[in-house]
């Protein structure tokens, strides 16, 4: 007794094959769309801009001469952002994450805090510049300084950070809780000392690559008000200051082509410091990955 | 463990050497007040923001301002005409840069909030009507036919619409957004308050403006001087008729106001309590009303006559 008619298996094979290379070339295509676009972006990026990186670049304020156009004030004023924002994000958000992961309940309440952290997350980020604007320049009174936009920012990546953190949480299996636990450790020596330790490269990672997104956004910062017209670099966290996508923003408006390649230059500083800041993720992941 | 604390360290501290290294000229400079006394040295914070059309006459000053004066802190942002208005109004800045008189309302709005303002011209900017290279049947457009062409009657647009023995191709139509105070000051001279074309492309960018004209023969779009200035190998330039002939815009036909009625000054509104309080301010504006010709030249846009320049002067002196 034969399981299998060879005859119609080898007619329908040929059809079969063409269908699997198919799917394989489209899905390749997929791949390469995307590849294929960035290394067009980048290298347009790279040609235009590259001619003006210099050391110049890096301490000279903008200019009416391209030539001279620097990204001084707002390089540091980018580096200043980041610098509330790293904390104040990662403080409320680690902590956040932990009170919903370790302490709360289960209940209806606590679902409904998830659920709106998820939402938050698609926010569009125009609205938290407005609330930024309401809350931290005008209410609080902070005025457009680098603390009202840190602020502004740190809420815009907040649920990224959050989600982020639950799900390194989460992930760290509940046998090294209940061993921490037979050891008569209280609820708060084991999540310092058993469940963040072990979460700290999922935490980490999401942080960094929330804090990458904060330092590319431009609309919050627009929508408060930041000015372009700088040149001076802050003083302390309540000054005013640039950062790096408006100051480019700015460029790109203006008529002279010129202006373009500078605008170009600057994209080429922003990327360097994103690429730096997603490789120290890779890099964490990597190192401190550990597999239970 | 122990290393990403290291490395959370050497983050900190890398970037505040950094940022120290960077940041040190100004802040040692800043932090002894009152010693920098000497040499007539100003300190102070001057705050403004406004249209983008005048940011690049805004940005020079600045810059040689500061070469000028370092310790005092001028900066100003780029919200638009409009959106500069809203926080003078509440108060918030000492300057507001604007591409068109100040509105009723907004007036009206300052007066309610008590802050008494004063008008200073910076340059002259010449709207540019353009068309694409390609197109090569207008040779001019009076005031009446570009008002024709830009208010919405309901029917679709051709050129041959316009003027008879044009082509009968739609007309496209690129414009400034309705926030910027180039729209406003189109919609005061031609519009004249009735609707724009529906079918016009509406851009805050004037660079994508620039493109969707070079792109096709059937389109005609408007401008700052600047832009037309810088694409003028791929634009081709209306002149316009107000009676009086047709007139291009030149700096000489913008200054002398020739270029009617489309030449328009650009102005900054100046914070009165701003210029008698601060003395960072008062001296900022008047070294702006000083080099606001040559800066204005500088970035493509035209300078006012010399009266207007030493009448502004006379009102922020009376002000002090």
């Amino acid at each position: 007794m034969k399981y299998m008619d060879h005859n119609v298996v080898s007619s329908k094979m040929k059809s079969r094959l063409t269908k699997n290379k198919f799917f394989k070339g489209l899905f390749f295509a997929a791949t390469m769309f995307g590849l294929i676009v960035l290394a067009v972006l980048l290298i347009r990026i790279i040609t235009q801009g590259g001619g003006y990186i210099n050391w110049d670049f890096f301490m000279n304020f903008a200019s009416r001469f391209p030539e001279q156009a620097g990204i001084k004030s707002a390089l540091i004023g980018s580096i200043y952002l980041m610098l509330v924002v790293a904390p104040v994000s990662m403080f409320l958000g680690v902590g956040t994450a932990i009170y919903l992961e370790e302490y709360a309940k289960q209940n209806k309440m606590n679902r409904f805090i998830k659920v709106n952290i998820s939402n938050l997350a698609g926010v569009p980020s125009v609205v938290f510049g407005l609330l930024g604007l309401t809350i931290f320049v005008r209410n609080f009174d902070l005025g457009i300084s680098i603390l009202a936009a840190g602020f502004t920012m740190s809420l815009l990546i907040l649920p990224v950070i959050i989600v982020a953190s639950q799900e390194a949480i989460r992930a760290v299996p509940r046998e090294l809780r209940e061993a921490s636990f037979a050891m008569g450790a209280t609820k708060w020596q084991t999540i310092v000392r058993v469940v963040l330790p072990a979460a700290v490269p999922g935490v980490l990672t999401g942080s960094i690559l929330a804090l990458s997104r904060a330092i590319g956004e431009t609309a919050p910062l627009v929508v408060i008000g930041i000015p372009t017209i700088l040149m001076f670099t802050p003083n302390h966290l309540l000054d005013t200051f640039t950062a790096l996508p408006m100051q480019i923003f700015d460029w790109t408006k203006r008529p002279q082509v010129a202006f373009h390649d500078v605008a170009a230059a600057g994209i080429i500083v922003l990327m360097t410091l994103l690429i730096i800041m997603n490789s120290i993720a890779v890099f964490i992941r990597n190192k401190y990955q550990k597999r239970y | 463990m122990k290393s990403i604390k290291y490395l959370a360290m050497g983050t900190i501290f890398g970037s505040a050497l950094f940022l120290a290294a960077c940041g040190g000229g100004e802040s040692n400079a800043s932090g002894d007040t009152g010693s920098s006394e000497e040499a007539g040295a100003l300190e102070g914070q001057v705050r403004g923001d406004g249209s983008s059309t005048v940011a690049p006459i805004m940005e020079a000053i600045v810059e040689i301002y500061s070469a000028e004066q370092p310790e005092v802190r001028v900066s100003s942002g780029v919200s638009g005409t409009g959106g500069g208005f809203e926080k003078f109004i509440a108060g918030e800045t000492d300057f507001s840069n604007a591409s068109r008189p100040i509105k009723d309302e907004e007036a009206a709005a300052l007066e309610e909030a008590g802050i008494e303002y004063t008008e200073v011209v910076l340059g002259y900017d010449g709207l540019s009507v353009v068309v694409s290279q390609d197109n090569d049947w207008v040779d001019y457009l009076t005031l009446d036919e570009l008002k024709k062409l830009w208010v919405e009657d309901g029917t679709e647009k051709t050129w041959a619409d316009i003027r008879e023995g044009w082509p009968e191709e739609p007309v496209e139509f690129y414009s400034p957004g309705t926030d910027s105070g180039t729209y406003d000051y189109f919609n005061e001279v031609i519009l004249e308050d009735e609707d724009i074309v529906r079918s016009a492309t509406l851009s805050e960018d004037d660079n994508v403006l620039v493109q969707g004209i070079i792109g096709s023969p059937n389109s005609i779009g408007y401008f700052g001087y600047a832009y037309y200035l810088e694409n003028q190998d791929t634009l081709k330039v209306v002149p316009i008729d107000n009676g009086n002939g047709p007139i291009e815009p030149s700096n000489e036909t913008i200054e002398s106001g020739e270029y009617e009625p489309l030449s328009r000054p650009v102005f900054t509104y100046v914070n009165n309590s701003s210029i008698s309080e601060n003395s960072a301010a008062a001296n900022f504006i008047t070294f702006t009303i000083n080099n606001a010709g040559d800066m204005a030249e500088a970035v493509g846009y035209v300078r006012a006559p010399q009266n207007i320049y030493d009448e502004d002067l006379e009102a922020i002196e009376a002000l002090k």
